[in-house]
């Protein structure tokens, strides 16, 4: 058994896990934020992504005492203060979402690829950078609609923060 | 239409729940005292059971049951049944194999479940799976239907002899003979659609609770019909009677036909509450799913088309092998005949048509119904046999295609058939004005000056939904009906509950129908609710599947509306002392039409249920009921057009344009339509060009049972796509709706597969269309 102690969503959690148990299961089932989802086990899908420290990071793939000490953020606290993200507006509004399994982890893989790329986007690299999320319902063309729109949307409220 | 009422691009009620993590999917249940289950798994295709020893599994900790498959015949547990009768030409009915929930004798396929484990975790379950003792003799195997109907190859079901299950035809064999010995040309191909696993994104799940006080069952499951799997678990399985058995499908993650089906899992998790006093939790992981999701295709197919001289089409002619793997999956009969072989006629007048059907046990997963079921595989055949057979004639795909369109309607194939309504014509044009048709050899010029190879590829399809009437399937073998029913609920207030047995798993009918209330009634889609997928809330129903959602599910909701309306208006007209015919429903307002004399819709509402001033001999209340069963099927059709580019040097292929024009009769919110087309535009895509499921011919295992080896299409495979509508309503619903849900994945994949053998100058090329196999294709040619 290992002891777990970590923040998530802003609160500080703490149990005793198997040494075996996922971030993903620690989530799901200790903590019952069962937002974050496994779809394939292999690390390929996406569908259980969750930041880590700030990153976007599988949580299918890491334990959770690899997790302790850690700062996580699941879908449950994207929104701040009952605003919905930008980037959960903009699915919405992009219709970027049909049965909703992939959603969260493709949200949070969305976030942290805005983050990283300081909302200069294209297609080409959105596409690129959604390598490791599987949609099967979307086709992806309404994703990387909603994710070009979240960027410009964040990287203008961002130029206004600045100035 | 009102600014969310029909037709209106109004986003959904739904999302907000998904994107805030807070859906609730099967896995997501949670109920005291529940324990996790496993499956133990065949690992051979094929087997002889000779023992199991459940010994050491259950000594294994936080063990709380080990169930076997005998045990669970003794208890009366039915097995598992294909909903649909099928008869040989030669009048014999399909040879239907036994298909146990928990296999005792005999494993067919690997994946097929032999016991369940039930433990305190998921991971001490699958511990103790590990540790159950299957004692087997290994038999020889086989994987495709073609080998499996061959003499000598490996017998599956002692009650179908060399493996057929049915030898179907329909239509007039002597005629089509004669067309093809008289025709000025005539186009042979050989095709096969290549075998596909649905992939759901979310795995399949149960939670089966029983409460021995009441002696009562629910399960929570991923269906897309929760009410036919509580009629198939009460009638055929004997869980319980169906006042004892409630299911659940809460938020679904997808479907595409393969959450159809009753599975062995949902019955045994269930049975095993029973058994073991405690509620069982199954979700599957995702190797699980490739090995047990029933698959989608796997058909071999001749097909001729036969021309007069003047490019008219005489005569076509098809003769397909379909695998149906290991079991008969619930309506794994129909999909090779009536969802297939009907279609041939397309979007032409083909006045001879004859399609045999020979179906095969295979050691593989049960194949049924996946996104679009039968017709994509009529569709690939008939447009790429049209398409080869323009290049043979030296005459335009576009213009062939023109030239034998149906133009009148309703029109009669003759393979059952009758089209509703269409304009065939419009949606073609339409496609090619927005891909450019006529640009293309400049723009294949420009791309040859780069080393590319450019094609251009089309395919005009023709679909059925809303597969009806109840009567007719019936007398074609059905054993349930295909209406739909609705239960309109005004509440005191003026709020409005919509309860449907059409389940959504991503269609957003809980906006699509709010809809339908919004625009009838003017009151504001957040004040209406859509209650499905319980068969406690809604009394019967019978899902989603077949885009039969709108045409069906939506038909039921407007007749019941009908009826709220009639009464509301008897309402109004009393309490304003007019006549019921001067009474108007406009923007929330039941008004005496010409007049400034109004209530509120919530007024009404009132009335109803305070019942102190109701019409002599009028019951309290604003509640009706309806069901829905149309005359026909509806006819959605189509025209897309995609563009590729090859690179000579690797095979890889690039589409530079994907067009669908489609029509769908009247579009309740297109917001929505546009992404169905696009989620099945990117299942057609995956077909030509990268999924397959693939077998080890010799010893049975799925090769490609995750997704690391089996190819599901990413963001960066697959383009943006080009969208639009063409509109001729269906005259056989009162919302003229046709239906939206398979039309990309019907369409696309011929229309691809013509689009690179137009470039590489090569038709011999096979889906999926990988950068190896077009890359041998360009050398070969």
């Amino acid at each position: 058994m290992s002891k777990v102690e970590m923040t998530v969503n802003g609160r500080t959690v703490s149990a005793e896990v198997e040494d075996r148990t996922l971030l993903v299961n620690f989530l799901r089932e200790n903590l019952n934020l069962t937002g974050t989802h496994v779809g394939c086990d292999t690390s390929q899908c996406g569908a259980c992504v969750v930041h880590v420290d700030g990153k976007a990071v599988k949580s299918c793939t890491m334990l959770a005492a690899q997790a302790s000490g850690s700062e996580i953020t699941t879908i449950e606290g994207l929104a701040a203060g009952g605003e919905l993200h930008p980037v959960q507006a903009a699915f919405r509004e992009h219709h970027g979402l049909q049965c909703g399994f992939c959603t969260p982890g493709m949200i949070m893989a969305a976030t942290d690829m805005i983050n990283r790329y300081g909302g200069k986007l294209d297609e080409k690299t959105v596409r690129a950078e959604l390598d490791g999320n599987i949609c099967r319902c979307t086709g992806y063309h309404n994703i990387v609609k909603a994710i070009l729109a979240a960027a410009e949307e964040m990287s203008g409220s961002a130029k206004v923060a600045a100035e | 239409m009102g600014i969310e009422g029909i037709g209106a691009r109004v986003a959904r009620k739904e999302d907000k729940r998904f994107i805030t993590g807070k859906g609730r999917y099967t896995d997501d249940m949670s109920v005291p005292g529940m324990k996790h289950a496993a499956f133990v798994r065949s690992p051979h295709a094929h087997a002889v059971i000779k023992g199991i020893d459940t010994s050491e599994a259950k000594k294994m900790p936080g063990v709380i049951g080990v169930l076997a498959g005998a045990e669970m015949k003794t208890d009366g547990i039915g097995s598992l049944i294909c909903g649909w009768m099928i008869h040989s030409k030669d009048g014999s009915p399909m040879n239907m194999g036994d298909w146990r929930p928990l296999a005792e004798t005999k494993v067919r396929y690997v994946g097929d479940a032999v016991a369940i484990v039930v433990a305190d975790t998921k991971a001490q379950a699958r511990d103790a799976a590990e540790a159950v003792k299957v004692d087997y003799e290994v038999l020889p195997a086989v994987t495709s239907a073609v080998d499996a109907l061959k003499p000598g190859a490996p017998q599956i079901h002692d009650n179908a002899p060399g493996n057929q299950i049915y030898d179907w035809e329909i239509g007039d064999l002597d005629a089509v003979d004669k067309a093809i010995a008289s025709a000025a040309h005539v186009t042979t191909l050989d095709i096969v659609n290549n075998r596909l696993v649905p992939n759901a994104m979310e795995p399949r799940a149960a939670l089966g609770v029983y409460d021995e006080a009441e002696d009562h069952y629910t399960c929570w499951t991923t269906s897309q019909n929760p009410h036919v799997a509580r009629l198939v678990m009460s009638a055929f399985y004997n869980v319980a009677p169906e006042n004892k058995l409630r299911v659940i499908a809460p938020d679904v993650g997808g479907g595409f036909g393969s959450k159809i089906y009753i599975y062995p899992e949902e019955i045994t998790c269930l049975w095993a509450s029973k058994k073991t006093g405690v509620p069982v939790k199954w979700v599957a992981d995702r190797t699980e799913s490739f090995l047990t999701d029933a698959h989608g295709r796997d058909h071999v197919t001749t097909i001729k088309m036969a021309f007069d001289a003047d490019n008219k089409i005489t005569a076509l002619k098809a003769d397909t092998i379909a695998n149906l793997g290991a079991y008969m999956s619930l309506f794994s009969s129909v999909v090779p005949t009536y969802l297939h072989a009907i279609l041939y006629s397309g979007q032409y007048v083909i006045p001879a048509i004859h399609c045999n059907m020979r179906t095969a046990y295979t050691n593989t997963v049960p194949v049924d119904a996946y996104r679009g079921a039968g017709r994509p595989e009529t569709t690939y055949a008939l447009e790429r046999v049209v398409e080869t057979a323009a290049r043979e004639l030296g005459v335009s795909p576009a213009e062939l295609r023109r030239k034998n369109f149906i133009r009148e309607w309703p029109y009669q194939t003759p393979v059952i058939l009758q089209y509703d309504s269409g304009d065939y014509e419009a949606s073609l044009d339409a496609a090619m004005k927005a891909a450019d048709y006529d640009g293309f050899p400049e723009r294949k010029a420009e791309a040859e000056s780069r080393g590319k190879k450019r094609g251009i590829g089309m395919s005009c399809y023709i679909e059925a939904c809303g597969i009806a009437p109840s009567q007719a399937i019936g007398s074609l073998g059905a054993g349930v009906g295909l209406w739909e029913s609705a239960e309109i609920r005004v509440n005191a207030v003026g709020t409005v509950e919509i309860l449907t047995g059409s389940h959504s798993h991503g269609q957003g009918h809980e906006t699509t129908f709010a809809q339908l209330v919004s625009d009838r009634f003017g009151v504001p889609i957040d004040s209406v609710s859509v209650v499905h997928g319980d068969t406690d809330k809604v009394q019967m129903g019978m899902g989603t599947y077949g885009s039969r959602s709108g045409p069906v599910g939506m038909s039921a909701v407007v007749k019941a509306l009908d009826k709220v309306e009639k009464k509301a208006k008897m309402i109004a007209a009393h309490l304003l002392e007019a006549d019921e015919s001067d009474i108007v429903i406009e923007n929330g307002q039941v008004k005496v039409a010409g007049t400034d004399k109004a209530l509120g819709w919530h007024e009404v509402a009132l009335n109803a249920y305070t019942a102190h001033n109701l019409p002599a001999d009028m019951e309290p209340g604003l509640k009706e009921t309806a069901f829905f069963d149309p005359a026909n099927f509806s006819f959605p059709a189509g025209c897309h057009i995609c563009e590729v580019e090859v690179d000579p040097d690797t095979g890889k292929v690039e589409i530079v344009q994907f067009v669908a024009s489609d029509d769908f009769g009247n579009i309740i919110n297109p917001m929505i339509v546009e992404g169905q087309v696009h989620g099945g535009l990117a299942q057609g895509i995956g077909q030509a060009l990268l999924e397959n499921a693939s077998y080890d011919p010799e010893t049975g295992q799925l090769l490609t049972a995750s997704y690391m080896d089996y190819t599901m299409p990413r963001a960066d495979d697959l383009p943006s796509y080009h969208v639009s509508n063409t509109v001729t309503p269906s005259p056989l619903n009162p919302l003229g709706i046709k239906g939206c849900g398979e039309a990309g994945a019907i369409g696309s994949p011929p229309a691809l597969i013509n689009a690179i053998t137009d470039a590489i100058g090569n038709n011999n090329l096979n889906m999926p269309a990988t950068p190896q196999r077009v890359w041998a294709a360009i050398n070969a040619a």
